[in-house]
Formats: structure tokens, C-alpha cells, sequence
């Protein structure tokens, strides 16, 4: 099922309407830090697999390239991260940028969780999702990128 | 893409939702063209024999570029042709639960699809365009085709919903 597909699918469905929405202004991109957080439950081969409903994250090491997409879903083409990782983690294309100063640098930290979650996502919200930011706030992030996969 | 992404970095206030005109969309895409090893023993379903045979393509992919994909996770790459004959025998009329299947059933068969994704990777002349990789195991291989009849006789044989329709994407006809 295409992109297209799905988002006919979605587009009516209700979403969670917050009181006060964040907006966070940030430095200048070229002074930024930017990580890459993804929902398409990519680990390193040595880590925990994810599970069905699994609300953790892992951490992904930029220096490497050795990972697996760890959904169980059937409703996935994985082709393409196949072909090229950086379809779904464009830890190349940030790195690339950095050599050229359109960003300030590339996190030493970015982090994957799985995206079928329960449609309150409570455990993330006030669990695992916290424990997440903490990670990028120790590594002085400024700037994430959300690949949902 | 990821330089229109930061642009939105410059909007004085927000949050900022934009919503772009591009799309993957499956129609109309190249087929993925990947050739099929020939049969090599005539002695055995022909989806079995194909898997066996896909071995050293996959093998290669592995050493030249992971397992982004995934496979092997439920069961190894050794047993991939053994759970292919456990869903032969399931067309054929057993029961799942006599079936042998060498694991849970949904990951079984994310494993096989993974094996033979992994191995096209490698014989494949091209990169595959968006869900050619999908047409191409479903459509083209005994083995994904086999897979989809071995979901309809699960849905048929009044197996609990879960177990068969997650064999395959949930858009395939059952």
C-alpha cells in the first residue's frame, strides 16, 4: 500500500488536539546539533529486537551502519533501506551537511523507536519518550528530525 | 528533502505544519526484474526448491550489506526452505497446528519474505522501485505465491484471524 494510499486512509481520523502546542526556537541551523529520531524501530544487530507493542527506544551509534529495521509489521517496504539506509536514517546526508556548514553537527546520538504503537502512546508520553529527550538534551541536541517510518 | 525540512527552522512562531505535493505512489512503477534460479530438484515443491536455491544470492547480499531487512529474526536462513514446506503443507489441507511451522506464523513468514527481499538484493538489476520488491515475492516467486494460498486455506480452514492475516500485507486479498 503507497504513502498515498495510506494518508486517504488517515485523513479522517481524529488526533489529539493539546491546550498549549510546543514551539521551540532554535539557534541558527548553522550552529545547530541535529539528531535523527525514527519510528521504523531500527536497532544494531547485537541490541534487543523490538516486539510487538514495544514502547522502547534504541540508540544508534552515528559511526555506524550496520542496522536492521525491526518491524514485524507486514506493511512495510523495505526495499528501499535495503538499497540505501538513508531513506530512513540520513545519517550521511546530516554528515554531508555538516562538512559543508549548513548544519553545525551531527548528533553523537540518535534513536529509534517502533512505530505501531497504541493510539495513546501514554507509555512513550510519559515514559520512555522523556527518557529519550534526556539522551539528546545530555548530548547538547538541538534540532531533531522525525523520520516516521 | 532535509533542506526543506530546516527551512521550517526559520518561522518566527508556531508549530508550523506544512504539507507537501509529493508522493510515493504504487501505480505505474518499474517492476523490479530479478531473475529466478532454475529448478534443481525436480523432487521437491517447486517453492522449496527455489528457496534452496536462492541461498548464495542471499548469502551474498548479507556479506555485501547487512541484514538491513531484518530476515532471520524468528528462524535462521537454514530453515527457511523447512518452513516453506510447512506452508506447502498447509495448501495441501493440514492443519496449521500439525503444520511444523518452525516458529510463530506471522514472523515465519516475515522471515521468508525477508530471506527472499535480502537475496533479490543481490540479483536484483536495479534498484526496485517503491513496493516492486513487495510485487516482485508475491507475484513472481512460487514461494509468495505460495504464501498468499497458504493464507486463504488458513482463512479458509476458519483459523483465527490474526494468524493468517498478518502473512501477508493487509491490502493482498485473502
Amino acid at each position: 500500500m503507497a504513502d498515498i494510499d495510506i494518508k486517504r486512509m488517515v485523513a479522517d481520523l481524529p488526533c489529539p488536539e493539546f491546550d498549549e502546542p510546543a514551539f521551540a526556537p532554535t539557534k541558527p541551523l548553522h550552529q545547530a546539533r541535529v539528531a535523527v529520531v525514527t519510528s521504523a524501530a531500527l536497532h544494531h544487530p547485537e541490541d534487543n529486537p523490538f516486539d510487538a507493542q514495544d514502547t522502547s527506544f534504541r540508540v544508534l551509534d552515528p559511526n555506524r551502519r550496520d542496522v536492521q529495521l525491526g518491524h514485524w509489521s507486514p506493511n512495510f517496504d523495505r526495499s528501499g533501506f535495503a538499497e540505501d539506509i538513508n531513506v530512513v536514517w540520513p545519517i550521511d546526508r546530516l554528515t554531508e551537511l555538516a562538512e559543508q556548514g549548513v548544519i553545525g553537527s551531527v548528533a553523537n546520538v540518535h534513536l529509534a523507536f517502533a512505530g505501531n504503537q497504541d493510539e495513546t502512546m501514554t507509555s512513550i508520553r510519559l515514559d520512555s519518550g522523556p527518557a529519550a529527550a534526556q539522551i539528546l538534551k545530555d548530548d547538547e541536541v538541538d534540532v531533531v528530525l522525525l523520520t516516521p517510518v | 528533502m532535509l533542506k526543506a525540512l530546516f527551512a521550517m527552522l526559520d518561522a518566527a512562531e508556531g508549530p508550523v505544519l506544512e504539507t507537501y505535493p509529493e508522493h510515493i505512489d504504487a501505480a505505474d512503477t518499474e517492476p523490479l526484474v530479478c531473475s529466478l534460479p532454475p529448478r534443481m530438484d525436480d523432487s521437491l515443491h517447486p517453492a522449496v526448491d527455489e528457496a534452496q536455491a536462492l541461498r548464495n544470492a542471499y548469502d551474498r547480499a548479507l556479506e555485501k550489506r547487512g541484514n538491513r531487512i531484518g530476515a532471520a529474526r524468528e528462524i535462521s536462513a537454514d530453515d527457511v526452505p523447512a518452513a516453506v514446506a510447512a506452508f506447502v503443507r498447509i495448501t495441501e489441507g493440514v492443519d496449521w497446528k500439525e503444520a511444523e511451522i518452525p516458529g510463530n506464523p506471522m514472523r515465519v513468514a516475515q522471515d521468508i519474505r525477508g530471506y527472499y527481499q535480502t537475496a533479490a538484493t543481490e540479483l536484483a538489476e536495479h534498484t526496485p522501485a517503491a513496493w516492486a520488491g513487495e510485487d516482485w515475492f508475491y507475484e513472481q516467486t512460487e514461494t509468495g505465491r505460495l504464501m498468499l494460498a497458504a493464507r486463504t486455506a488458513l482463512k479458509a480452514a476458519g483459523a483465527p484471524q490474526p494468524l493468517w492475516f498478518y502473512l501477508s500485507p493487509g491490502d493482498r486479498p485473502a
